[in-house]
């Protein structure tokens, strides 16, 4: 029971963030490309700038709060580090 | 006064009467051909058409005409009657090319007669066009007519040019075409260039692949003239079509190629080179744009034999820069070869944004003077001015646009066009940096990439591709490519996959066409 409780958010915060990154910065890709380790900032795919929308939409989508010292490829490389990230803030 | 030594058409006449018999030109598509005395001759019979409807010194007459003899006889008559050639492209939409002719007020135009109609419907009743067909060129299965050009009322006042020798029209970022302006010196300072740097014989046999309104016709018309030797045109669609153009570059025995790169690449994915004997082919200049590394070295697998040049120079300065390439490319090169030392008879200066010079080895703007830069632009006196840096002395250097830096040697490497360079995140970025890295994928053939404007992040990076095995990457592989080959400002935001880039009509990647599509 526990487990299932554990994968059903798991999907409620990776679905948005897949849909977000492929609408945002990925326009026109096929969504199976984007796989739970696809690296989002070493692979290129999420710039700087492109990190500060991500986390503004973590915070708004989860009512979360990102420190500027999280903002990394740590924290925030792949969908799967991003959303370890998000359950450790809720 | 002047002698055949200073003229253009000078060199023809020296051939006509050293090599009457010899064939000057070619012309595969017609399965025709015209020897040394018969073509001085014709040109000089319209010349004397040309005299008669008043052609004198300085005048322009228009070329309206497929490449042909009789196109290549209308440049030497018109040089012959004193004036001075606007060569226009035959595919163009006739109202670009009647805005041409009236921007330099031609008083004459040869041109096709299938072209006559469309040309006419563009003249308003200011002018009056009467036509007079040159039969005596008949025999080159394309007849041609001189279209007498007069205009009734004031007449605007023109720039008077001595040795005017031809008007070429390249696109201006205004959106009207500007005409660069060159004498029988500047030309010939190119054209003696050229002879003195790669030794040519009469028995040479050169390719005319590019169209007379592109500067790359200069080294073709006139070079072959000098020496002698025999010219072989190849017209808009056979110059297009690699699977015709390789079998006819190896049955007319081509021993010097020029073309841009893109034509050579095409030629090398479908010219069937492997299955015609190349061994004639000796020199092979190219032009126009970066020869990206891997279809070079595409290339010379192919083409083992001739020596490869890389020429540079705007239409403004005729070829300035010149590299002789290795007889082999080092197996790890990935970029593209330097453009090489200034011309023995030009002079090069790097510049800033001030027009100082810069530390030697940084980058900056490449400035060309000498012999072989152009007169200015026709009837934009404030566009010539800012076309050129004078010095303390009054020398007028041409503003390339290129941005270069001086390697050991005084050799020149391309870095870019100084328009090309987009800020993005407060970084400076060359769009020539970033296809340079998309060209080192296994898989990708072409690739282009274009900036625009974007309210949001200030610059919007777009990359076009196009595809060996004809199947688009995704952004994922694409994005992760470029990251692994190029920082990270530099990653393009959007990857298009096209079967293949558009074209200019004078075979360079048409940036503005990819700026419309999305």
């Amino acid at each position: 029971m526990a487990a299932n409780i554990q994968q059903a958010h798991i999907e409620e915060i990776t679905e948005p963030v897949k849909r977000f990154i492929l609408d945002t910065f990925l326009p026109g890709e096929d969504p199976s490309a984007l796989e739970f380790d696809t690296p989002l900032i070493s692979g290129g795919i999420i710039d700087s700038i492109s990190t500060l929308k991500l986390v503004t939409f973590l915070e708004e989508e989860f009512d979360i709060q990102v420190q500027a010292n999280e903002m990394n490829s740590d924290n925030l490389d792949t969908l799967e580090e991003i959303t370890s990230f998000v359950l450790s803030k809720k | 006064m002047q002698t055949h030594h200073d003229t253009l058409h000078g060199l023809l006449e020296h051939s006509a009467a050293r090599r009457p018999a010899h064939t000057a030109v070619e012309d595969p598509e017609r399965n025709n051909a015209v020897s040394y005395g018969d073509f001085n001759a014709n040109a000089d019979r319209l010349s004397e058409a040309l005299r008669r409807i008043g052609v004198t010194g300085g005048d322009r007459v228009g070329i309206y005409v497929p490449k042909s003899i009789a196109s290549i006889t209308a440049v030497f008559g018109i040089l012959k009657s004193g004036g001075a050639y606007v060569p226009v492209d035959p595919g163009a939409p006739p109202r670009r090319n009647a805005f041409i002719f009236q921007d330099c007020a031609v008083k004459g135009i040869v041109v096709a007669n299938d072209l006559i109609e469309g040309l006419k419907a563009e003249f308003d009743d200011t002018y009056t066009l009467s036509v007079d067909p040159l039969s005596f060129l008949d025999g080159f299965a394309l007849p041609v007519s001189l279209v007498r050009v007069v205009k009734s009322g004031e007449q605007p006042a023109q720039p008077s040019i001595a040795n005017l020798s031809y008007i070429l029209y390249t696109s201006g970022s205004t959106g009207k075409p500007k005409g660069v302006i060159h004498t029988h010196a500047s030309a010939l300072s190119f054209v003696r260039w050229t002879s003195d740097t790669v030794a040519f014989t009469e028995d040479d046999r050169f390719s005319s692949h590019a169209p007379f309104h592109f500067d790359l016709s200069i080294l073709d018309i006139y070079v072959p003239m000098q020496h002698g030797a025999t010219l072989i045109l190849i017209g808009e669609d056979l110059g297009k079509t690699p699977a015709r153009l390789g079998p006819m570059a190896a049955e007319r025995k081509i021993t010097v190629w020029y073309s841009t790169p893109s034509i050579l690449r095409l030629l090398v994915e479908y010219g069937n080179l492997d299955q015609h004997d190349f061994s004639a082919m000796r020199v092979v200049f190219f032009a126009g744009e970066v020869f990206p590394i891997k279809h070079l070295k595409s290339l010379l697998e192919k083409w083992p034999h001739p020596v490869y040049y890389n020429l540079y120079g705007p239409t403004e300065t005729n070829v300035c820069t010149y590299y002789k390439l290795p007889p082999t490319i080092p197996e790890d090169q990935v970029d593209p070869f330097p453009i090489g030392p200034v011309c023995e008879n030009d002079r090069a200066l790097v510049v800033d944004l001030d027009d100082q010079a810069v530390a030697p080895g940084a980058e900056g703007e490449l400035l060309i003077t000498g012999g072989s830069v152009m007169q200015g632009y026709w009837n934009l006196p404030e566009r010539s001015a800012e076309a050129y840096f004078v010095d303390a002395e009054g020398t007028r250097w041409y503003h390339t646009g290129d941005i270069v830096r001086e390697a050991a040697g005084g050799v020149f490497i391309f870095v870019g066009r100084r328009d090309r360079m987009v800020k993005r995140n407060g970084y400076r970025v060359e769009l020539g940096e970033i296809e340079a890295a998309l060209y080192r994928h296994p898989a990708v053939t072409e690739a282009a990439v274009v900036a625009t404007p974007n309210a949001e992040n200030g610059t919007i990076i777009k990359a076009f591709l196009s595809w060996s095995d004809g199947k688009p990457r995704g952004m994922i592989e694409m994005k992760k490519f470029c990251a692994d080959n190029l920082p990270k400002y530099m990653i393009p935001d959007r990857f298009s996959s096209q079967p293949s880039l558009p074209k200019t009509s004078t075979d360079k990647i048409n940036y503005q066409a990819l700026k419309e599509l999305d």
